[in-house]
């Protein structure tokens, strides 16, 4: 018997809006009309401007830690902009608030969240997003699952996409939400931003495959990859894999290659094992600059715009930080209240009180005489 | 002797901890760190700093991001005769490696009747109060100390990380190392640089007394110190740090309870089938004549553990403890 190839395999990568702000004519046929354009990138210079008000709340003490977006805004609002809104699901991980924002998650809820509270992930009725996933990795499977239900049920026209990093393709249950999409044919984008660290581990040290893209050909799902700070490369393929999705063609994987211009997150110092060379590299491939230049080569964009949009960003977010920390503190209570759709007693027993403790609780149960004195 | 070599360096649980690896990792070469930012960045909390610089990038390994797969190759590891020590990041992230701990790890050694063994160390960040985000603040302890085959330890002080660390590395069995990340930072005390173990399952006596026993472990050793500052002058509390959750030190608890007649069980982790009901039943059995009051549990209410804004309000700070032990003399 001859030794015969049984599969070939080639990964794509796309880029239509260089970083010098060229567009390639071709490929942008029919993706996004300029008044578009202007519109994710006001979406992006917002998010951006919430990202650095963020990190001035969390340095002085008004929040908590906080994951910034800063560099990877086109991964989010060209994707946001191919799915709809309303009807898809949006299964995220952190770092991709624009796309939230896109389909209607009003932009304090990410402040509350990050504030240390859990109404920051109530999300308003019709907003169809999960809570973003702190086990990194895992919540894949809850796409797939999400998108399975619109399969069982022959929804038209729903899709649903996942947002996920680079380093949470390491973990099993990613591998596991890949085959369960792949061999159901659920409708679903699996949407990587691969921002090439997973806190101080850089993507070759995370896995040895040249691309993450081709991870996907292993189960059978198309798959390619794009310039992630290109909002024509990432809206194009975005849209293509939900056409594919809702005509039944099921799950698409899309590697966005894009960059952690900050730290990981305001309690992590990326100079502890990042070269700053490789940052400043990145800073020119921003996709806020690139977006901008392109705007401007077509007429549509000025400096007097620019100032425009800069301040109006910056009332939206002071805003948005007023609304958030205006919002009457939690009460003990509310850790209870949720916990199930009806309480057990012992629940119900340890919220009236306050207590855990037999005695505390419940004097005479102990058999104790219920005298205040006594204690 | 000259007086300067009795001076011992104060340090933190931090800087305990990375000590004991450091010197551990000198004195047996089978000894392997691994798990995710251990090695150039030294750990989210800085526990492995300088580990990767001074023992390799083969002794100290940065790993992809995949808590079964640290554990398993861990117990791989462990079974070849590697001394591993993986550390996952948080607790809250044991959830993906717990198949392999549970059902590979702490059965090993039984399936085989002896053959094959898994000696292994897992360190883990545990516990709340650092206004960490969800996930991260948790206690699993019981639920480990209730998987046959795994030692579980959870030391509250430097002086006992650095013992009880050496101690289970050196241990043929698998031991589940838990650090309350609240105390590595908060205060320093003096740790010996020589080689010390503390015995694995040996509770420790904080502070004698007679009239009622409180039992902790972790963090909340500290908060009941803080409760016992509230009471009267003329109560006197006996403060155990149980210090390993399995194997239980019963012994020194039952003597304890037998001398006071009364007991407090304070733990971080849901009251429900916490370690509490366990160390409860068994002052029941061994000193039920003793006892003058139903032994009493504060602990974790049987909630999630909130994210930060209501931490506070779920963990058994000093007030709900002083209550306790309060309620439970005046029976
Ligand atoms: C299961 C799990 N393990 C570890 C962590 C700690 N952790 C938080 S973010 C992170 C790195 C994630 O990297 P990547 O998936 O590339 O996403 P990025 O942060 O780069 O966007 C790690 C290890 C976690 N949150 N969950
Ligand atoms: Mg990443």
């Amino acid at each position: 018997m001859p030794i015969r190839t049984v599969y070939e395999a080639k990964i794509e990568h796309m880029q239509i809006l260089d970083e010098d702000g060229n567009l390639d004519k071709k490929l942008a046929k029919g993706t996004l009309t300029d008044n578009q354009v202007i519109h994710l990138y006001e979406q992006m210079r917002i998010c951006r401007e919430l990202d650095e008000v963020a990190f001035k709340l969390q340095r002085s003490g008004r929040m908590g830690t906080y994951p910034q977006n800063k560099g990877q805004e086109a991964n989010a609002v060209g994707s946001a902009l191919a799915m709809k809104k309303g009807t898809d699901w949006i299964v995220p991980a952190y770092r991709e608030n624009a796309a939230l924002f896109m389909h209607g998650l009003p932009m304090h809820y990410v402040l509350v969240y990050w504030m240390g509270d859990e109404r920051g992930s109530k999300m308003p009725d019709g907003v169809n997003i999960t809570p973003l996933s702190v086990p990194i990795g895992t919540h894949m499977l809850h796409a797939t699952g999400i998108a399975w239900a619109h399969k069982i049920r022959k929804d038209k026209d729903a899709a649903v996409i996942t947002y996920f990093g680079d380093g949470a393709t390491s973990e099993g249950d990613f591998h596991g939400a890949m085959n369960f999409a792949a061999t159901q044919q659920v409708p679903l984008v699996f949407y990587c931003q691969n921002n090439q660290w997973a806190i101080s581990v850089p993507r070759e040290r995370q896995m040895k495959s040249e691309t993450v893209a081709q991870k996907a050909l292993a189960y059978g799902i198309p798959t390619m990859q794009v310039d992630g700070n290109d909002i024509f490369a990432v809206y194009k393929a975005t849209k293509e894999a939900r056409a594919r999705a809702v005509k039944g063609g099921g799950p698409t994987f899309i590697e966005g290659v894009t960059y952690r211009l900050g730290d990981h997150t305001t309690a992590d110092d990326a100079r502890r094992y990042r070269d700053p060379k490789e940052v400043e590299a990145w800073v020119a491939k921003d996709p806020l600059i690139r977006t901008r230049l392109y705007l401007e080569s077509v007429g549509k964009w000025d400096d007097k715009k620019q100032k425009t949009l800069e301040e109006q960003a910056k009332k939206i977010t002071a805003e948005v930080v007023r609304t958030a920390e205006e919002i009457e503190a939690p009460h003990a209570s509310d850790m209870f209240d949720s916990m199930y759709a009806e309480l057990p007693p012992q629940l119900i027993k340890q919220r009236e009180t306050m207590r855990t403790s037999s005695i505390g609780q419940n004097p005479e149960q102990a058999g104790l005489k219920a005298s205040p004195e006594r204690v | 002797m000259p007086l300067w070599m009795h001076i011992m360096p104060e340090l933190t649980l931090v800087q305990a901890i990375n000590q004991a690896l450091d010197q551990e990792m000198e004195r047996d070469e089978r000894v392997v760190i691994l798990g995710e930012d251990v090695g150039h960045n030294g750990g989210v909390f800085r526990v492995t700093e300088g580990l990767h610089a001074k023992h390799g990038g083969d002794r100290v390994v940065d790993t992809p991001l995949d808590e079964s797969g640290i554990m398993g190759t861990a117990i791989g590891l462990a079974i070849a005769g590697m001394r591993p020590v993986p550390e996952i990041q948080f607790e809250g992230f044991l959830g993906p490696a717990y198949d392999q701990l549970v059902n590979h790890g702490g059965r090993m050694r039984t399936r085989t009747r002896g053959a094959v063994t898994v000696p292994l160390t897992v360190r883990v960040p545990v516990g709340g109060g650092i206004h960490a985000p969800e996930c991260h603040s948790d206690s699993p302890e019981a639920i480990y100390t209730h998987s046959p085959g795994i030692k579980v330890v959870m030391p509250s002080t430097p002086y006992d990380a650095k013992g009880l660390l050496l101690a289970s590395i050196r241990d043929p069995d698998p031991v589940l190392f838990f650090e309350p990340k609240r105390v590595y930072r908060s205060f320093k005390e003096e740790v010996p640089e020589d080689d010390y173990t503390v015995e694995i399952g040996t509770a420790k006596v904080v502070s004698e007394g007679d009239d009622i026993t409180v039992v902790t472990w972790g963090a909340p050793v500290f908060q009941c110190l803080n409760a016992m500052d509230e009471l009267p002058e003329d109560v006197s509390v006996e403060l155990i740090d149980l210090r390993t959750c399995w194997p239980i030190d019963v012994d020194t608890i039952a003597e304890s309870v037998e001398k006071t007649g009364r007991c407090v069980i304070v733990h971080e982790a849901p009251l429900t089938a916490g370690l509490g009901a366990e160390i409860s039943s068994l002052i029941q059995e061994r000193c039920f004549l003793h006892l003058q009051a139903p032994v009493q549990r504060v602990a974790g209410f049987d909630t999630i553990m909130p994210y930060y804004k209501l931490e506070m309000d779920y963990l058994p700070e000093a007030p709900r403890i002083q209550k306790g032990i309060e309620e439970c003399l005046a029976y």
